[in-house]
Parts: structure tokens; C-alpha cells; sequence
């Protein structure tokens, strides 16, 4: 019968649903989780990242990122470019190669796998064989020389990996070269492949017992022996061809003359930069020309293993300067960037570690740092909450962005060196700013408005109090004399000085600048936007929440110690008030009403109400069952329970190894194993009663200007929700604003609801007379928003853990609701009220409520019906962090940490969608980069002459577009054709700027 | 038995000639059996003309068969004026001083009482243990078997009332593995089994759960490829009135189906319904009641209509005032807020949650009595409290904080 009834209106809804949503992951922020390859193509300007889950991102011009994911779950060891091309080969841990492209469609590139291949060896050849231990693509662009652990060099014709078996360099064929039978034995696995930078035909292999052998790829000859007697680790062949370095696992490096006999020379040169002392490896050395003056010398590692052999170096040395770049954690591999005239000058030293990406400006004295756009380490110091706001005015903007570049003073002034690529992403509509709080104690600021979270501003709330810590003692380098000579780099610093710091909670009013942040142990700070620096001491205030209930003690960590002497606070975000609960227990929930003045915090003990124009306390209530003492333990001793469990836990595997091993002997080991595995997982199935643990534990406060008390007056109110799913209303007073400062704010109790279901209370939204949500305090005074309807009825929709509930206001009584829990088993994690526009008209939209369940899955809800409107899994339910991290904009986009280090961003909007769209081009080769190489460029005399070459690439690379618009822009076309024929470079970029592009082969085929 | 019986006057053809007694003393009224009212007005008239306004009284009254057997609410009222001829005789107790069960053979072994002469039935029922019938405050279902027609013999549909008891649901459910017959053949597949019962629990309590019964639904909701947690958190939800079919490990009790009838399978559902306590009051209205509404009895549960509104009794305290429970606002989402169970029960007493049981006072007059007295129930002083009523206590008691407002 309904479903007849309501048949065509429910089609329509359908077809506005398909308007207003659509999910899509759109771009990951932050930094790749384990990196582990990492690659560059100076012809693109693009960098490559692989990391241990498969994954490989491209990152160019700021804005310009591609990502690719192999399917096998294995780790990245290797990434080449094809050099003048865009194609790139990655090696998998599992030995399998991958080809990938930049393919143009739709007037964007996209990252493509168009190939993947296993080396196959002779049959019944040992698996190390084919075990590809080293990649060299070659200068042609069209051989790949694959090194293996067997010791054998394959030779692959890329892009269709087809083996070239004649042109295969096998150890036997080496070795039958040898003089000296001693090395023969045993030559090991290829460590290393280097191409002669003047002639291609040449290529070094080095083997890992230290020989090495320069061979020509023409003559199929080796030409010369190096016999170098240490583990080698890397090879360098010098720009001009004339000298090969080679690092070894000594912490030595040697130059080798290269001669055009074969001859066993002696190194020309040998050097253990750290010596004396037993060093660690050298694991790889680069040297490069400059213009004018002399070559820089870089390598990672060779460090004195007793003294520093735990520190992560790279070495710089050009001329007297010598400096060893400490950074963070363990080196990946880095590169060096060159510019000038003649793309010779190194500009730039980019280094990839395991939690950063440091890029170190080394055409500036003292070398500094330059602050990269992206791939910034969000994890620098743990993430512990984040918090968004949409539309930020222009004036807040300006002054955030101006306190940051205060803060970033010490960075290089270069503009960022790594540029390939073009962004084609329309500028964001409008300034979003994302929160993230950090277990040290600081709040960053993120430009989150586009694809790159930039950093904006770090704002620090260790100052405020005293700590471990001493100031001083931090960064105590540039000791005189002190050898190595270390500069430390990088900000990655995963140490709190103290747990206590650790930011929880972030509230931001964007219209007045005001910020609370609330932190572990019962701090809560209000600061205020300042332009200057100020000293001011912070007074405390602090706030008992038990309100006398009696037989509690706080058995976790004690408050923090406030300074009393006044502090300098830099411009920025300024402390003025704080407000310390006691129990001191982490904040648990925060809101802050800028018109009011007032804030509110909650703990798992109670709640507060604190008025910070007048700096005291309107309201303390204590929602604490007095059956419940697991309240009182505090995190601390939360942590010892966990690490009982762990020890449990490890206990328990390391009996069930013992009793593996003892598989055949010990049957009643093996039993308890047996017994162990089958043990079930059981879930005790009762109802919640109000004795549970954490019952008063507030998980969400709110305000509302709204009808608490009776129809006609709407008055201010503070709600909260507990984890025991009641909600307080409290009703406030608050004096005519010319008596703000000096009339006391009240707050009296105006209403209870305890929800019967009991579950968690995660959400509190009062619904205004259209069944819009209320806006934010001063969003009105701003003209941002329409004023709320204050004729018709309001509605108050309570979200709990289990289900959204309508009551009406004032007199509350239930109008509907939706069951989550009771349906379908999730329950609800997070929940935001977004507003979706439509995609097909500009004016249509409709707020809806965005909620992450337990399941990870997300939901849109609608407002006032409560009506279940679309769902698309969007987390793994495993991922717990993941789902507990999740934050959402007001306009349907949301974010989420993937790993500790990195946010995916996510829309469920039609109309709000932050993803990359940026083009590739196929790079057109500048006079000195063919003159560099000069038979390997893809100009090949084969291909017969340049322009077809060059079109014929164009064609490949450059974006078809719609044939209507060809049809009408065709003369310009031709003429910009013509012109990029005649080999006018300038006039192919301008051609490519223009918005238009037309397909080249579209247009001569009309011609 | 007869012999205190009246020859009918010609008045009892229309008039029920009715008999109370509350301690030593007789009252003797009539009331038009056509029109017998309804029972908080026969209610007040028994305090009118026994001339005790203010005291609580227990309503019992002899049937047919010499039982004793409440007057408490319209339908047994209306039973009792029906069936008894010529003479209602009832019995008026202090409901704090009650003495008299309900039940069978309830009269007949109070052998003091000067009535019990008078009500000896024939001996027939002697040997046979009698049948107590606790009293109306008791009453509490506590599960059930529902929808025995329309599920398959080998599964059985298990209905637990949480709702205002103080005993815990008390069981555990754990993952495992069954297996199914599918196209392919046998196939193993992963299912959630109740993994261990409390002691003391309700399900341990009904008899109808088991461990290794096999978890099929939640509340009409499959539980096939969802988690152990997420079944855990649907039947948490739901714990209020949780609605379990699961598939016995042990399929020997199963209810076997005898014909298709309605009714039928009605009976067969009620007969191995562990809750049978209540059912006591079907003998009242004989089998004819049963069969007559063969529909109410058997209840069938689309996922679709499992809004179950009993958990709606969120308690709202207004500041400064008392907690009431949050009614139902009109529109058009409401349902009826009868709870389910009262069809299937076929009882409409006060034990019920329905929040309609404070409704009962009235000020009515008794038309039969032509008293201008104005009787009222107290409400406020109801020694028997509904279900949502204890709740309320139960939750002031509980939240502690709540009162002090």
C-alpha cells in the first residue's frame, strides 16, 4: 500500500538525494605513513614517495599530487623515472615491477599502471637468480638494466618490459674478464648500476663484495675493472665522466679515475670522512659540479658507530663549509635538486626520513631549511584531537597567517624548489582552517581549503605552565668545535615533555578570534588573537566538580603547576584565563560562546560553566554516580591496566611459541594451545543500568538561545549530554551588555531528561521554527546567516550513541526518532550537521546531520525529519583510531587520520569537493639538457625528424577536449600548432596555459 | 450449593442482585446488567455504600465454580456481572490486611470464613491441587513465544520483558560457526550461539534460551553477516523488549504445529509459553475468549513495525518540578501506547505499563446508587503502582542527583 502510495514522491526524493550527495575520498593530507622509496624526475620536476603498504604518491607544484596503489600489498624498495619521460618504474618487496604513467584525460593527468613484470630467471635456477637488487633506467628511456642478487644484470626494453636476453650481462661473462681469480669466487648481488653521464653506452656495475666493473652496452664488453676491497654501498659517477666514487660499508668512500684501459688501477683517492674510530656505512655518496666555484660532496651516513652511530646524518661539504644535517629519524634516500642557467647549479638538498621530508635551501648561506607545502610530518608531535572551521573571514585569516610568518622566521626565503606539473584546481571557495591538537601541548593551524594542508600557525600552551622541561636546555648545538660538525633539521619530535599538556579539546570562534583549548589534565584556556607580543601572568582558577560528593578519591595525575610569574606570550594566540577542574581528568567535552562570553568544559566528573569577560566560575554541576569509581581512577591508572593486559598478552605468546616448538613432543602444550584458539570471544548482553562506569562522564555541552521555559520567551541556555544519556538544560541570565563586566552571569536549572535507552548522549542540536539548525553565536551579528526563526516552534534533536530523538521545546516531549543501533547494530562515533548544496541548482540546499558509526560508515540524516538518507562505508571498522579521529566540515567534507601521520579527506557533498586536479605535460627538452645527453633524448635519429617526434608526443600527452570547442578556437589553434612546430618552446607552454587545449591529432585530421 | 440461592425475582431478569461483604458486613444492592457501568464506578459505589471512602479495597467475587476471583479493572467486571445468576457475591478486602488468594478452590479452604459453607463446590476438584492466582500487582510478563505459525518448526521466537524488572537479561553470545544447506550442499557458515547463561537471569529464568541456541534474529533483524559486536549492541538496544529467534540446540521441545488453524497454533503457542502464570485469568472467560480472538494471540512481527515504544518513557524533570515520563507527542509518527503485549495477553489490568492506568480516576457518580457523593480514586495513594510509575521511583532512586532539583 505505501509503498504505491508514495511512489512518485519518493522517485523525486531519490533524484534530489543523487544532487545533494555523493561520496568520494578526494585527497590524503600529510605525510606518507613508512615511507620506504623514494625517486625524482628532474625533467618533470616531480617527486615520488613509496611506502611499506604499496602506495605511491606524486607530489609537484603545490596543488599538483597523484596517487597510485599497487595491488599487491607489498612495500616499495625502488622508484625510477624514466628520464624525459612520464613514465616511472617502482620494485616491489616481492621482486615484481611496475610501470606507471601519467596519462592525460579530460584535461587531467591521472596516475595509471600500464605494466607489471617478474623477472624470470633460467628454469630451475635458484629464486636469488632474478631477486632484483638494483634498477637502472637508462638515459634512452627505453632500457631498464635490472641487477640482481645472483649478481646478473638484465636488460628489459621499457615500456612493454620485454627481456632483451642477447643483451643480458651475466656474471660469467664478467668474470671470465677477470684477472685476478680471488674476486671471481664470489662477486655477490648487484649493489649498484650508474650510467656514464657523457656516454650512455657505458654503465658501471658494482657488486657487493666492492668490484666494480665499467661495461659498454654497445660492445658488450667490460671496459674496466675497479677492484675496491670494501662492502660496496653506493656508486657516483662523477658529471664529466671521469671519476667514479664509491662508498663503502666502512664509512669510507674512494675516486676511481675511469680509464679507457682495462686496468687495475689504484684508487685515486680514499677518505673515512669520521675516522680514526670504527664508522658506519656510507650509504650513499653524490657529488655535483657547481657553475663556478667548487663541486659540492654529499653523503648520508659514515658516522662514528660508538659515539653517534645512532644518528640519522647527511653530510654536506662544499669547499671549507662542512655540516652533518641531523634529522629526525632513519634516512630513506635523498636527492639534490639543480638549477642555474645550465641546470647544473644544486639548488636544493631533499632528503626523505622515515617521518619527514626535509628540503635544504643550499645556494643560501648557513644553508637553511626550506618549509615545505606539503608533506608536512602532521604527527610532529602525536595528534590528539582536531577541530574544523569553514569560511573563515578574510581579517582572521590575515592575522593568523601574520603571527605564522613570525614563527617562520628561520626558514629559506627560496620559493619551494620542486614545481612540475601545473594545479588546475579552481581556487577554494572559500578559507577553512583545520585544528590539530598534539599531545606536547600545541594547537597548529592548517590551511585545509585546498588539496595542500599548508601550515599556517603553531600556537604552544606549555608556556603557561611550569614543566619538566627546561627551556634552556633545548637545542643546545653549535657547541664551538664540536666534531662532527651537527645541525639539527627537521621537526618531526615525538617527545612530550609532559602527558599533562596534551590538547583534547579546540574550540574557535571565527568571528571574534576568541580560542579555548582544553587539555589532559583539566586545563582549559581561553586565549585571545593578539598582533603584538605581551607579558601577562595566566590567573587560574580552579574549579571543583565533585561538589562535595563524598568517597571519592582521584587516584590519576595531579594538576598542572601554573606560573605566577607573568609570561611573554609572542603574537598570536594569547592565554588571558584558565580554568583548571579538579579532579583533575581529561576534558571530555568544550564549547565556547563568544557573544556571551562564556565557556563551557566537561570532564568525566561534571560540568562547568565559566564567564571569562568577568573571569569566574556561573556554574558547577557534578553528574558523577556515586556508584561509579572506576570515575576516579584516572587515566594513569587506565594505562597500568593496559599495560597489565599487554603483559598478559605476551605472556600468552610466548608460551604459545613455546609450545610450537614443542609441537611433536609436548601433546599437552599443544592442548592448551588448542584450547587457547578455540576460547570464544563472549559479549555479555544486559541492559545499561545506571550503575555502568562513566555514566556521568559529559560527552557534549551546547548553547542555544531557544524556548527552555515557555513559548514566547527565548532565553540563553547550556545543554549537556552524559555517557549515561542525560541531558541537562540549564536556562541563563545574562546582564544587558552595558552591565556585562560588572553583573553577575547566572544559570539556573530549567530541565532533565533521562534518555531510557541510556546510551551515550554524543549530540545536542535545537532545531529553529524552519527546522534549520540554530547558528553559530555571532554568525547573525556577521550577516553570514539567516537569523534563526524564532516565531515557530523550536525543536530539540538529542543524538545519542543508539538514536536521533525530536523532542519538542519547551515542553519536552518526544516528536520522533530514528533507532541506529536497535536496526542495524552500528552506533553512532561522530556526528556534525553539515549543509549539502545541490549540484543542479545554485540555490537549493538542506542541512543534514553527518554521522561516522562504529562500523565505519557513513551516514546522512535528515533534518527536522530525522529520515536515514544515504550510506557508503567509508572506514574499516578495525580502525579504530581512524573512526575516533574523524572530523567534519560544515559543508560536508570530512577528515580522518589513515595513519599517525596522515588525514584522508573525504565528501559527501555534490557540491564542496577539495580533490587534485592538475595536468602533466610530457617534458619538451630544453638546447642544454639534449646537448647534455645527446643521442638519448627521444630526438633519436630513427624517429627520422624532430617535429614529427615532437607532435607525435603532443599527441600522446596533451589533453583532448571537446570537438565543438576545437571547431571554433581552430585558426588560433593551428596558428599556436605552427608555432610549437616551428620549435618555439615559449609558445607550446603558452599554448598550454591558455585554458583550451585541443587534441593535435583531432585538428590535423580536420585540417 | 443452592440453598442460599434467591428465587429469581422477576427483577433479575434486567437487574443483578448483588451481594458485598467487607468484614462482617452485608450490603445488598442491584445493578441493571444491561448497563453495568464501568469499574471505577462500581468501584467508588461499593466504598459509597459500605461507607468507607478511603479505603483501598481488593474486589473478589464467587464464580460460577466457587472461585474467588478478582474485580479489578472493566473486562473481569463486566465477566463477573455477566456470568454470575442471580446473585453477585462479593468479597471486600483491606488491601492491606488481604487475607483471600485468588484462585481455585481459593473459598473452599477457608473453612472459618462463614461463607465457606455456602460456596462448597462438589468435591469433585478435591484431589487435584488448586491453581493459585497471584494477585494483580504480580503480574508481570516476563517472555514468551511468539509467531509459532509463521516460523518454521525447528526455530522458535523468543520474546524477553526486561522492561521494569529487576532481574538482568544474563546471557552471553559468542561467534561459531553452522552449517547450512545451500545449492552447493552443506556449507559452513558463521553464526552468533548464546555462549552462557546467568544464574538467577531472565533467560535463564524463562526456560525457552539455552546455551548453543543459535542467534538467527534480533528484533525481526537477521543477524547473518553482521559481528559479534554489532549484535551485541542491537540486542543491548533492544534489551527493553528484546525479541530473540534462535534456533534450539535442542530441537525436542519444539512446538509442533496440530493443523493450521489459527487457532489452533494459538493454543499450541500458549501451551509452551514458560509465562504461563497470567494465563490464569483466561479461565475466566473460558475458551470461547481464547478462540475468539485467535489473531491477538499469535503476534507477528515485521521488521518494519518493531517500533516498540515502551523505551519512550524518557523521564523529563522540569526545574523545579517532578519527574513525569515524556508522553508521546501527537502526530502522526504516534502509535497506540498500549504496550504490545496487551492484545496477546488479552488482560487489561493495571499491571500494564500503559500510562493510561492513572486515567482511572475519574469523579463519576454511580447512576444505580443515586448518591450525589462524589467519588474519587486517589491516585496519588494507589498502593499498586504501574509499571512506568516504580520506573519513575526506580530512576529518582537510581540517579540520586535527579531529586535534588
Amino acid at each position: 500500500m505505501r509503498r504505491f502510495r508514495r511512489h512518485g514522491h519518493e522517485s523525486q526524493r531519490d533524484r534530489l538525494k543523487q544532487e545533494l550527495f555523493h561520496f568520494n575520498k578526494t585527497v590524503e593530507h600529510g605525510f606518507p605513513h613508512q615511507p620506504s622509496a623514494l625517486g625524482y624526475s628532474p625533467s618533470l620536476q616531480l617527486l615520488a614517495i613509496g611506502n611499506r603498504s604499496g602506495a605511491i604518491k606524486l607530489y609537484g607544484a603545490p596543488g599538483v599530487e597523484f596517487m597510485g596503489l599497487h595491488d599487491e600489498n607489498a612495500a616499495v624498495t625502488q622508484v625510477h623515472f624514466l628520464p624525459h619521460q612520464v613514465e616511472l618504474v617502482t620494485l616491489l618487496d616481492d621482486n615484481s615491477l611496475h610501470m606507471w604513467t601519467l596519462r592525460a584525460h579530460k584535461g587531467l593527468s591521472e596516475l595509471l599502471e600500464i605494466g607489471r613484470f617478474m623477472l624470470t630467471g633460467p628454469p630451475g635456477a635458484p629464486p636469488s637468480v632474478t631477486r632484483v637488487t638494483a634498477v637502472l633506467a637508462h638515459s634512452s628511456g627505453e632500457l631498464l638494466l635490472l641487477g640482481t642478487e645472483g649478481g646478473h644484470v638484465f636488460v628489459v626494453e621499457v615500456p612493454g618490459f620485454r627481456e632483451l636476453e642477447e643483451r643480458n650481462i651475466s656474471l660469467d661473462q664478467v668474470s671470465n674478464r677477470l684477472v685476478t681469480s680471488a674476486q671471481h669466487t664470489n662477486l655477490e648481488h648487484v649493489e649498484a648500476l650508474q650510467e656514464n653521464p657523457v656516454n650512455p653506452n657505458q654503465v658501471v656495475i658494482g657488486y657487493g663484495r666492492g668490484l666494480m666493473i665499467i661495461w659498454d652496452l654497445e660492445k658488450q664488453r667490460a671496459i674496466q675493472h675497479i677492484p675496491a676491497t670494501q662492502q660496496l654501498e653506493s656508486v657516483w659517477w662523477t658529471e664529466d665522466g671521469s671519476y667514479i666514487l664509491s662508498s663503502h660499508s666502512d664509512g669510507s668512500y674512494c675516486r676511481w679515475m675511469v680509464g679507457a684501459e682495462d686496468v687495475n688501477e689504484e684508487e685515486e683517492k680514499s677518505d673515512i670522512p669520521y675516522g680514526h674510530f670504527p664508522c658506519k656505512a656510507i650509504s650513499k655518496i653524490v657529488q655535483l659540479p657547481t657553475e663556478k666555484g667548487p663541486p659540492f660532496l654529499l653523503f648520508s651516513g659514515g658516522m662514528p658507530r660508538a659515539s653517534y652511530g645512532d644518528r640519522h646524518c647527511i653530510t654536506v661539504i662544499q669547499n671549507k663549509t662542512q655540516v652533518a644535517l641531523d634529522l629526525t629519524s632513519r634516512i630513506i634516500d635523498f636527492f639534490v635538486i639543480r638549477d642555474g642557467p645550465k641546470h647544473t647549479d644544486p639548488s636544493a638538498l631533499v632528503v626523505l626520513v622515515e617521518e619527514e621530508l626535509v628540503v635544504i635551501d643550499l645556494q643560501t648561506e648557513g644553508w637553511p631549511v626550506i618549509q615545505t607545502p606539503y608533506l608536512v610530518p602532521l604527527h610532529s608531535s602525536a595528534i590528539t584531537c582536531s577541530h574544523h572551521i569553514s569560511t573563515i573571514p578574510i581579517k582572521l585569516w590575515e592575522r593568523v597567517i601574520a603571527a605564522g610568518e613570525l614563527q617562520n622566521t628561520h626558514y629559506s626565503k627560496k620559493p619551494w624548489p620542486i614545481t612540475g606539473g601545473q594545479n588546475l584546481a579552481p581556487d577554494p571557495p572559500q578559507r577553512d582552517l583545520l585544528l590539530t591538537g598534539h599531545e606536547d601541548g600545541t594547537v597548529c593551524f592548517w590551511d585545509a581549503s585546498g588539496v595542500c594542508l599548508y601550515p599556517m600557525y603553531k600556537l604552544s600552551t606549555a608556556a603557561v605552565f611550569h614543566t619538566d622541561a627546561d627551556p634552556n636546555d633545548n637545542m643546545n648545538q653549535g657547541t664551538e668545535g664540536e666534531w662532527p660538525p651537527f645541525r639539527k633539521v627537521g621537526c618531526f619530535d615525538p617527545y612530550s615533555d609532559d602527558p599533562r599538556l596534551g590538547i583534547q579539546k579546540i574550540h574557535l570562534c571565527k568571528y571574534s578570534g576568541y580560542l579555548t583549548v582544553a587539555g589532559t589534565a583539566g586545563q582549559i584556556l581561553v586565549l585571545e588573537l593578539n598582533d603584538e607580543a605581551a607579558e601577562q601572568t595566566v590567573e587560574a582558577k580552579v574549579v571543583d566538580l565533585l561538589q562535595g560528593q563524598e568517597g571519592f578519591r582521584w587516584k590519576g595525575h595531579t594538576r598542572l603547576d601554573v606560573r605566577e610569574e607573568p609570561v611573554l606570550f609572542p603574537p598570536g594566540f594569547q592565554p588571558f584565563a584558565l580554568v583548571q577542574c579538579q579532579p583533575p581528568a581529561v576534558v571530555t567535552a568544550l564549547t565556547l560562546h563568544s557573544e556571551w562570553k562564556l565557556v563551557a568544559f566537561g570532564t568525566s566528573h561534571g560540568f562547568g560553566l565559566y564567564d571569562y569577560q568577568q573571569k569566574n566560575n556561573v556554574l558547577i554541576k557534578c553528574t558523577l554516580n556515586p556508584s561509579d569509581q572506576l570515575a576516579m581512577e584516572g587515566p594513569l591508572s587506565r594505562v597500568k591496566s593496559i599495560k597489565k593486559s599487554l603483559r598478559q598478552s605476551f605472556r600468552r605468546m610466548r608460551r604459545s611459541r613455546v609450545s610450537l616448538r614443542k609441537h611433536h613432543v609436548n601433546n599437552a602444550a599443544k592442548a592448551e594451545l588448542a584450547e587457547m584458539e578455540l576460547a570464544p570471544v563472549q559479549r555479555k548482553i544486559e541492559a545499561r543500568s545506571s550503575d555502568d562506569s562513566f555514566t556521568g562522564l559529559v560527552r557534549t555541552l551546547y548553547f542555544a538561545d531557544t524556548f527552555l521555559s515557555d513559548s514566547s520567551h527565548n532565553t540563553p541556555s547550556l545543554w549537556a549530554g552524559t555517557n549515561g544519556g542525560c541531558v541537562f538544560a540549564f536556562m541563563l541570565r545574562l546582564p544587558p551588555v552595558e552591565h556585562r563586566a560588572d553583573e553577575p552571569v547566572t544559570a539556573q536549572p530549567a530541565k532533565e531528561i533521562q534518555l531510557m535507552h541510556r546510551a551515550p548522549v554524543v549530540g545536542i542540536v535545537v532545531l529553529d521554527g524552519h527546522g534549520a539548525p540554530l547558528p553559530e553565536p555571532l554568525e547573525v551579528a556577521h550577516d553570514l546567516a539567516r537569523s534563526p526563526d524564532l516565531q515557530g516552534s523550536h525543536h530539540l534533536l538529542v543524538i545519542s550513541e543508539e538514536q536521533f530523538k525530536v523532542f519538542t521545546l519547551p515542553k519536552v516531549s518526544a516528536k520522533m526518532k530514528l533507532k541506529l543501533t536497535a536496526v542495524d547494530g552500528s552506533r553512532v562515533r561522530r556526528v556534525g550537521v553539515a549543509w549539502f548544496g545541490s549540484s543542479r541548482s545554485e540555490d537549493y540546499g538542506e542541512s543534514g546531520l553527518v554521522v561516522l558509526t562504529n562500523q565505519g560508515d557513513l551516514h546522512v540524516v535528515s533534518l527536522p525529519g530525522v529520515k536515514m538518507q544515504v550510506q557508503y562505508p567509508c572506514i574499516r571498522r578495525e580502525d579504530v583510531s581512524g573512526i575516533a579521529s574523524c572530523v567534519f566540515t560544515k559543508h560536508g567534507q570530512g577528515f580522518y587520520l589513515i595513519s599517525p601521520s596522515e588525514f584522508e579527506r573525504f565528501s559527501l557533498s555534490t557540491r564542496h569537493v577539495v580533490e587534485p586536479r592538475c595536468l602533466v605535460e610530457v617534458p619538451l627538452h630544453s638546447d642544454n639538457s639534449t646537448k647534455h645527453r645527446p643521442l638519448h633524448d627521444g630526438f633519436s635519429s630513427a624517429h627520422g625528424c624532430v617535429p614529427s617526434v615532437c607532435l607525435s608526443q603532443c599527441c600522446r600527452y596533451l589533453v583532448v577536449c571537446r570537438l565543438s570547442d576545437c571547431l571554433c578556437f581552430l585558426p588560433e589553434v593551428l596558428q599556436e600548432i605552427q608555432k610549437s612546430l616551428e620549435g618555439d618552446q615559449t609558445h607550446v607552454a603558452g599554448l598550454k596555459r591558455t585554458s583550451f587545449i585541443g587534441s593535435f591529432t583531432e585538428i590535423l585530421f580536420l585540417t | 450449593m443452592n440453598k442460599n440461592q434467591r428465587v429469581p425475582s422477576s427483577r433479575s431478569l434486567s437487574a443483578v442482585e448483588v451481594k458485598s461483604k467487607f468484614g462482617a458486613e452485608f450490603r445488598r444492592f442491584s445493578l441493571d446488567r444491561s448497563k453495568p457501568g464501568r469499574f471505577d464506578e462500581f468501584y467508588g459505589l461499593l466504598q459509597h455504600v459500605h461507607r468507607i471512602p478511603n479505603v483501598e479495597l481488593l474486589v473478589g467475587y464467587a464464580d460460577v465454580h466457587g472461585d474467588l476471583l478478582p474485580i479489578n479493572n472493566d473486562d473481569n467486571y463486566l465477566k463477573a456481572i455477566s456470568t454470575s445468576s442471580p446473585l453477585l457475591r462479593l468479597f471486600l478486602q483491606r488491601k492491606e490486611e488481604a487475607d483471600y488468594t485468588f484462585g481455585t478452590d481459593s473459598l473452599t479452604r477457608k473453612k472459618n470464613t462463614v461463607l465457606s459453607a455456602v460456596l462448597l463446590r462438589p468435591d469433585s476438584n478435591r484431589k487435584k491441587p488448586p491453581v493459585i492466582i497471584s494477585l494483580p500487582k504480580d503480574f508481570r510478563p516476563v517472555s514468551s513465544i511468539i509467531d509459532v505459525d509463521i516460523l518454521p518448526e525447528t526455530h522458535r521466537r523468543v520474546r524477553l520483558y526486561k522492561h521494569g524488572q529487576e532481574k538482568p537479561l544474563g546471557f552471553y553470545i559468542r561467534d561459531g560457526s553452522s552449517v547450512r544447506v545451500t545449492p552447493q550442499g552443506l556449507e559452513k557458515v558463521p553464526g552468533i550461539f548464546i555462549s552462557r547463561m546467568v544464574p538467577g537471569g531472565l533467560a535463564e529464568s524463562t526456560g525457552l534460551l539455552a546455551v548453543n541456541d543459535e542467534v538467527l534474529e534480533v528484533n525481526g533483524i537477521e543477524v547473518a553477516g553482521k559481528s559479534l559486536d554489532q549484535v551485541t549492541d542491537m540486542m543491548i538496544a533492544n534489551s527493553h523488549n528484546l525479541i530473540i529467534t534462535v534456533k534450539p540446540a535442542n530441537q525436542r521441545n519444539n512446538v509442533v504445529r496440530s493443523g493450521g488453524s489459527g487457532a489452533a497454533s494459538g493454543s499450541s503457542g500458549r501451551s509452551s509459553d514458560s509465562g504461563a502464570s497470567y494465563y490464569g485469568y483466561s479461565s475466566q472467560g473460558g475458551v470461547g475468549a481464547v478462540a475468539s480472538m485467535p489473531s491477538h494471540i499469535i503476534q507477528n512481527f515485521p521488521a518494519g513495525e518493531l517500533e516498540s515504544d515502551e523505551d519512550d518513557e524518557d523521564l523529563v524533570i522540569e526545574g523545579g518540578g517532578e519527574a513525569e515520563p515524556i508522553r508521546r507527542a501527537p502526530s502522526n509518527y504516534s502509535m497506540p501506547s498500549l504496550p504490545r503485549y496487551e492484545p496477546h495477553l488479552n488482560l487489561r489490568t493495571t499491571t500494564t505499563t500503559s500510562t493510561s492506568a492513572h486515567s482511572i480516576s475519574t469523579n463519576g457518580t454511580m447512576p444505580a446508587s443515586g448518591s450525589s457523593g462524589s467519588l474519587s480514586y486517589a491516585n496519588a495513594t494507589s498502593s499498586t503502582p504501574s509499571p512506568d510509575r516504580a520506573m519513575e521511583q526506580r530512576s529518582l532512586e537510581e540517579d540520586g542527583t535527579v531529586i535534588t532539583l
